[in-house]
């Protein structure tokens, strides 16, 4: 486990071209990291995430993205995401390939990713178009039974980056609270990467909590608010007025444009970031 | 109208209120609701709030029996989490609870409906090339798989009545007469479709969705006018009684109070120590 800044961390780690799934659901978003590979340029991405969410929104519009793998690409109780659907509908910035599956298909690719087992099965996708246009939904026989199962091959993501509460100085990391699939995501990935809220002495948990061992994360980077304006449990809530104020900023090509300049693009770090929300509220 | 004035007048009503307390009447005390977002979870929550105390409401975050004090925004908000009697993974709540068939009610809202109860929520238009692009399936075809039955709630009109949806991102009836059953899928599908005009049940063979209800002062002819397809109409419509006061007054409260959380600001000027991290279960700051 190495720690660095997260900087060095995506510099080193993060190539374009490469497959990264940021995964977090509605909570813990790696919005630091996603914005630090948005500021380095990375290009051709294959992005994966169940919900892909603003985050993704930013990174596509960006132009860092080729393909997408998702299973629910939306802006949560709000409606669209307006740069996703500008590149599905228009091409732009450019093409995006998409490869879509359902919540429980997803979940059954990532715990095969996780368990190094060539693909997952599920009871699913039975009368649904999704098996038409994703060639890699496909079924087997049951060998016991000779039922028909879905099946979905293995995510095996080069990089998975999350944000968590926290880590120890050793490297374990901490995750609780809505916990989704970020545990299979970091398991199914070659290189992991983690964002934490702060760095302790001694991780004091529950014994159930989801502890990420440190021999399993290739890197460490300490960034206070990472996941704003997604959140830390027991740390801050939810930024939903930013949610409800990225429908407008996205809606429009040049409004976005600015938005990335100003916010991402001319800011050095996620600490000038969050000064520079404070500055337009 | 402002809210406090609209808030104290339960004689009126919108159709929007009306869909989710027709909605939330439909669920019952003890019964184990897989929940969407947006007017699913306002019924469930209204339900839970009401009649049905004993509802269990899931979301597919993992959030196991949560009683939310405000309607999320989104489906992981950390409510949802506070206010739960377990948070499961993704992972576990698909298969350990949805597939398992551990689920009651199935309770989605959808873009497209056709008469068989299918749903589209993934694009208008061609696929390869949408007139628009919407956010997808979700949880929703495993919701409708697997739950022991799927309640839909969508307001009713030309555009989402349709006669051929764009997309079937979740099968309902399929064709209808059977096929579902034929198909081994195990839930029974949708046996209600709850909109703002009235409410429609599969009929018992063809499965074609039947309109059996309307609100009082909906006419069946304006329910045919926002229906795509020749709408097959019960001998007797059974006719909806509106909300009552205290139906009303719970709803309004709970979109006031989840009106307030989602507006306040977390990052501004004058409140940097609203996102400072408040240590919890470590001893010691880097």
């Amino acid at each position: 486990m190495q720690l660095g800044s997260l900087q060095e961390v995506i510099t080193e780690y993060v190539r374009d071209g490469q497959s990264v799934a940021l995964e977090g659901f509605t909570h813990l978003i790696p919005f630091a990291a996603g914005h630090e590979i948005l500021r380095q340029k990375k290009r051709d991405l294959h992005l994966i995430r169940m919900t892909p969410d603003v985050i993704y929104d930013q990174l596509i519009g960006a132009g860092c993205v080729r393909e997408l793998t998702f299973s629910w690409g939306g802006n949560p109780g709000v409606g669209s995401l307006y740069r996703l659907r500008d590149a599905v509908e228009n091409d732009w910035p450019r093409p995006l390939v998409i490869h879509e599956h359902s919540h429980a298909g997803m979940a059954a690719a990532y715990a095969a990713g996780a368990a190094r087992l060539p693909f997952g099965i599920l009871h699913g996708y039975v009368g649904t178009d999704l098996a038409r246009v994703n060639s890699q939904v496909r079924e087997v026989r049951c060998p016991y039974t000779n039922a028909r199962i879905a099946t979905v091959p293995a995510i095996n993501p080069d990089v998975t980056i999350l944000h968590a509460q926290a880590a120890d100085r050793q490297g374990n990391v901490l995750i609780q609270g809505i916990v989704a699939g970020q545990k299979e995501a970091a398991l199914a990935a070659r290189t992991l990467i983690i964002t934490v809220e702060e760095i302790v002495d001694c991780l004091t948990t529950s014994m159930n909590a989801i502890v990420l061992p440190h021999w399993v994360v290739t890197a460490i980077a300490h960034v206070p608010v990472g996941a704003c304006p997604s959140y830390a449990h027991r740390y801050y809530a939810r930024d939903n007025a930013f949610y409800l104020a990225w429908d407008e900023i996205a809606r429009d090509r040049d409004t976005f444009n600015s938005w990335i300049a100003r916010h991402i693009l001319e800011t050095r770090d996620h600490a000038q970031f969050l000064d520079s929300l404070r500055e337009a509220a | 109208m402002n809210a406090q004035s609209l808030s104290a007048d339960t004689k009126h009503y919108t159709s929007d209120e009306m869909m989710t307390v027709a909605a939330a009447r439909l669920l019952w005390s003890g019964c184990v609701c897989f929940v969407g977002i947006g007017i699913p979870s306002a019924a469930a929550n209204l339900a839970r709030l009401t009649h049905a105390k004993g509802i269990v409401l899931i979301y597919e975050s993992g959030a196991i029996g949560t009683n939310p004090s405000v309607l999320p925004l989104s489906i992981g908000d950390g409510e949802l989490a506070e206010t739960a009697t377990a948070v499961v993974s993704l992972p576990e709540v698909f298969a350990y609870w949805l597939q398992a068939g551990r689920i009651d009610v199935g309770f989605l809202g959808a873009a497209q409906i056709d008469r068989f109860g299918n749903l589209n929520t993934t694009v208008i238009g061609d696929y390869s090339k949408p007139r628009t692009r919407l956010p997808g399936a979700g949880g929703a075809p495993d919701i409708a798989h697997h739950a022991k039955q799927t309640f839909v709630v969508l307001k009713q009109s030309l555009r989402t009545f349709v006669e051929k949806l764009d997309f079937r991102t979740t099968a309902g009836f399929l064709n209808g007469h059977g096929e579902r059953a034929l198909h081994h899928i195990p839930g029974a599908g949708p046996t209600v479709v709850i909109t703002d005009l009235g409410i429609l049940r599969p009929a018992p063979d063809s499965e074609e969705l039947t309109l059996m209800a309307r609100y009082e002062d909906v006419s069946v002819d304006k329910i045919r006018a926002a229906t795509g397809w020749p709408l097959a109409v019960a001998d007797t419509i059974e006719v909806i009684p509106p909300p009552n006061a205290d139906d009303l007054r719970v709803l309004r409260d709970l979109h006031e109070r989840t009106r307030m959380a989602h507006e306040a600001p977390v990052l501004s000027s004058n409140e940097k120590s609203s996102t400072a991290p408040i240590p919890s279960h470590s001893h010691v700051q880097a």
